[in-house]
């Protein structure tokens, strides 16, 4: 026998109800314990957009930012390397920048917003050691091409749009991470172009 | 039974009204009566803050863009204008000054404020900024009347000119500052609901979440009145 | 469809796991007393809020970190930089002080409807024995914000132990781990209040439940439910079905099934609960200083002692006791006494009936002067301590043992009234 001898529709409404309203109540309480998952504010606070001055760089000069703990490769590229980036796309994984490896609006030949400066993550995408940047002879490790990175692991090698070359273990180009001009001498790493 | 819970609870108040009646501080407190919703109030006391407190008290809890947030202002024009120390909008409120240095110009090292006002109460801050009053025996020239002996000059002599004490413990003006008495009084209204503030960042949006989750409770418990009432319903 | 899944799925656990025969035994099959009040309603509320202490202080222990360097910051970093860290915090603060107040009041039931007596003896130590842990976390917690007064709170109970003789100061020094409070205590109390006291407290509220369960719920009448099998005719027998474990042995009378009854009566004495809970918590979590204490807002100085050191509201009476006595091993002895005399609650009553509805004047009588004192001694353990306040401390405290001594003797032969064979409803 049922310990409910009563069941009518008033009944099965309240019991619906409560649960209805019980449940969200659940939800609600719920909240606080979510939230306090996401990043705090120290978090955020060392991980906020990173300035970096660009007006003194001379061609082919390579700085290293911080930003989110992560090395930032900013990079000044001489008219001749921009030139010779097309010449190679035949060897590279990914020429055309098909993976999302980069933001929108560095979705070009160049992967970056103004020509002349490269903004990538100096992360190799295969175990996320730091690939060293060589200028000039870079054709030791990949034959014609005099500038690029190599990285010291496992032997991977990217162009100088940071596009990986074939047969080696890194599967895709170095990411590029959100980043803009605040004017033409200041990059600002975190945010995005348009963004702020 | 009943009798038993009245003689309880009677007993209890008429307790509790005679330990309230005992209790109570020492030295009266005038009231801040500042307005936590009042965000010019809280950028004025924001600025007097960073221009007279911060030098030696820091509010090493509190970040300089959580303050520009709550308090409306623009980021961009809080770093321009309310980032006197710190690198970074994200930095806390800091200040450069070194702790032993502090600690021989002025017997002990300033304390962090950012609890201050939960501390010892922004009727107690608000008080204590208007009662300093002239006392050659202190190194600093002056005293306070809720702090005795306290360790710090007036640093709003300036402002508020100083007082002097008579026999009965009143305060008088001895000389005027730039500001007059009520004027006075603002700024140090402005100062305490910036520090209020600072001690517990979050209390409006608090008391806000409170409102509604009363609410619902209050909504939910007649429901589950309605359920208790319907399922007794079978006991008789 | 989903339900034969379930019943199935059912079938399957059952035949390894008697689940569903638990669940009636315990929940939808449990005869409760059908007059229960609202003192009734404590034992539930103190398991949400030890479901809540647990929840909320394992979220804590995410960002606390139990170091003396980082301890007190880490509080305001929870209170202001992690979302919701704030809220966390009051739902763990308020917590604290609103689990001693529905254990007060769940003791306070017990003495009322001799809820301690024979057969529930062993019910009520369990009890105690939680009280006791439980005033043991709550001093452990009070430590970790590392506030002034966590700091000179734990420094004068911790000096307690140092009036056992001879071993007194080593014990001291072996408690704190160090010459003074600092880091290392800080880490032991850490991991004791967050693990192994925890851990302690949930086996005996189990097995509370368990030993509730064996002998069966008093009611206010203090009238037994169960009668002797054969003894009721079948029109006075409860109408619902109770598991065999309960109706194979005793005729069952004025009963009603745990579930739903008193679930949907728990329900709503636990949303007017929250009611209130949510009041104090979201409109005056620092409890009008008295859940939390403004010297807690300076960090731990061990030159500085705050003008006025007084432990948290609800170890009140028991430090006003230590504290009336002017003697530092025998205030610590009397203190503890006075705990003690709790736990031999059930032998100081000699008496057979239980609830004060059936007893002399004179218990009730005595009842509430306990009650009045108890409430006095919680007072003037959060005040000063000042000539007249020891004087009245001195009186209570004489309130306090008197109870016990009192109802030793007049219980033996009390003038009690008669007492019904059924509860009223």
């Amino acid at each position: 026998m049922s310990n409910v001898p009563v069941n009518n529709g008033r009944r099965r409404f309240l019991t619906a109800a409560t649960a209805v309203v019980g449940g969200a109540g659940v939800v609600g309480a719920a909240v606080p314990f979510i939230a306090s998952w996401n990043p705090s504010a120290r978090a955020k606070a060392a991980g906020a957009p990173v300035e970096v001055n660009v007006g003194k760089m001379q061609p082919g000069q390579l700085i290293r930012a911080e930003w989110r703990g992560k090395p930032v490769y900013i990079v000044r590229r001489s008219d001749k390397t921009l030139e010779e980036l097309p010449k190679h796309d035949n060897r590279l994984r990914d020429p055309s920048s098909e993976e999302p490896q980069q933001p929108d609006y560095a979705a070009n030949p160049y992967r970056s917003i103004k020509p002349e400066y490269l903004v990538a993550l100096g992360v190799c995408t295969h175990l996320g050691c730091a690939p060293t940047h060589h200028n000039g002879d870079f054709g030791e490790f990949v034959e014609g091409v005099p500038n690029g990175f190599f990285c010291p692991c496992h032997g991977s090698t990217y162009d100088m749009a940071g596009r990986v070359f074939q047969n080696v273990p890194a599967p895709l180009n170095l990411m590029v991470p959100e980043h803009s001009f605040v004017n033409d001498n200041t990059i600002l790493i975190g945010v995005g172009q348009g963004e702020a | 039974m009943k009798k038993l819970i009245l003689a309880f609870t009677l007993s209890v108040a008429a307790l509790l009204s005679a330990t309230a009646f005992a209790a109570g501080p020492s030295i009266p407190l005038d009231k801040a009566n500042n307005d936590l919703s009042d965000k010019e109030s809280l950028k004025n006391g924001f600025k007097t803050y960073l221009n007279y407190c911060l030098g030696c008290h820091q509010l090493q809890y509190q970040r300089y863009n959580r303050t520009f947030s709550d308090l409306g202002i623009d980021e961009a024009d809080g770093i321009a204008n309310y980032m006197y120390t710190g690198e970074k909008a994200g930095d806390h409120i800091t200040n450069n000054m070194s702790k032993k240095d502090a600690a021989s110009w002025f017997g002990s090292t300033p304390p962090d404020l950012t609890l201050e006002a939960r501390l010892r109460s922004p009727d107690w801050i608000y008080t204590y900024l208007r009662s300093f009053y002239i006392d050659e025996s202190r190194p600093f020239g002056v005293n306070n009347t809720v702090f005795k002996d306290v360790g710090m000059p007036h640093v709003l002599q300036g402002l508020q000119g100083i007082s002097i004490k008579d026999e009965d413990g009143k305060l008088s003006p001895a000389m005027g500052g730039s500001l007059t008495a009520e004027e006075y009084d603002v700024v140090v209204r402005d100062l305490t609901n910036f520090l209020e503030y600072v001690g517990e960042p979050n209390k409006l949006e608090r008391k806000a979440i409170g409102y509604w989750v009363l609410v619902f409770l209050f909504f939910f418990f007649i429901l589950t009145y309605f359920l208790k009432k319907e399922f007794w319903k079978d006991v008789h | 469809m989903l339900m034969k899944l379930f019943t199935d799925f059912m079938g399957w656990v059952d035949q390894r796991l008697p689940v569903t025969d638990a669940w009636n035994k315990h929940v939808a099959q449990y005869p409760a007393p059908k007059n229960f009040n609202i003192w009734y309603v404590f034992g539930i509320l103190a398991s949400v809020v030890l479901v809540n202490q647990i929840l909320t202080g394992i979220w804590l222990t995410m960002n606390y970190e139990p170091s003396g360097a980082g301890a007190f910051a880490s509080v305001e970093y929870i209170m202001r930089d992690v979302d919701f860290g704030w809220l966390l915090r009051y739902m763990h603060s308020t917590g604290a002080s609103a689990f001693f107040v529905v254990i007060y009041l769940h003791m306070m039931r017990g003495l009322m409807y001799g809820s301690y007596q024979k057969p529930r003896e062993l019910l009520w130590i369990f009890g105690m024995l939680i009280f006791l842990v439980l005033m043991a976390e709550a001093f452990m917690g009070y430590l970790l914000p590392w506030g002034n007064m966590s700091y000179w709170g734990a420094q004068v109970i911790i000096s307690l132990f140092g009036a056992v003789p001879i071993i007194g100061d080593d014990l001291t020094l072996w408690i704190r781990g160090d010459y003074v409070i600092s880091g290392a205590t800080l880490n032991r109390f850490f991991a004791l209040h967050v693990v192994a006291l925890p851990l302690v407290i949930v086996i005996l509220v189990f097995l509370h439940i368990l030993a509730l369960h064996e002998v069966g719920s008093n009611n206010p009448d203090g009238v037994n439910i169960k009668k002797p099998k054969g003894s009721v005719k079948p029109e006075d027998l409860s109408k619902f079905t109770f598991h065999k474990q309960y109706s194979g042995k005793y005729d069952i009378v004025d009963a009603v099934p745990f579930h739903p009854y008193y679930t949907v009566k728990d329900l709503m004495a636990i949303v007017g609960f929250l009611f209130l809970f949510c009041w104090v918590m979201f409109f005056a979590p620092e409890g009008g200083g008295y859940f939390m204490e403004a010297p807690n807002f300076t960090p731990a100085n061990g030159l500085k002692t705050p003008e006025h050191i007084a432990p948290v509201w609800y170890f009140g009476p028991f430090y006003t006791i230590l504290r009336v006595v002017p003697d530092k091993l025998l205030g610590a002895v009397a203190m503890f006494g006075a705990i003690v005399m709790l736990f031999l609650l059930p032998w100081f009553d000699r008496g057979t009936v239980k609830s004060v509805r059936f007893r002399s004047k004179w218990h009730l009588a005595n009842l509430i002067q306990f009650a009045i004192c108890f409430i006095i001694l919680g007072i003037l353990g959060t005040m000063p301590a000042t000539p007249i306040a020891n004087l009245i401390g001195v009186i209570a405290s004489f309130g306090y043992f008197g109870f016990f001594i009192a109802l030793w003797f007049y219980s033996k032969n009390e003038n009690t009234k008669p007492v019904p064979e059924r509860v009223s409803y």
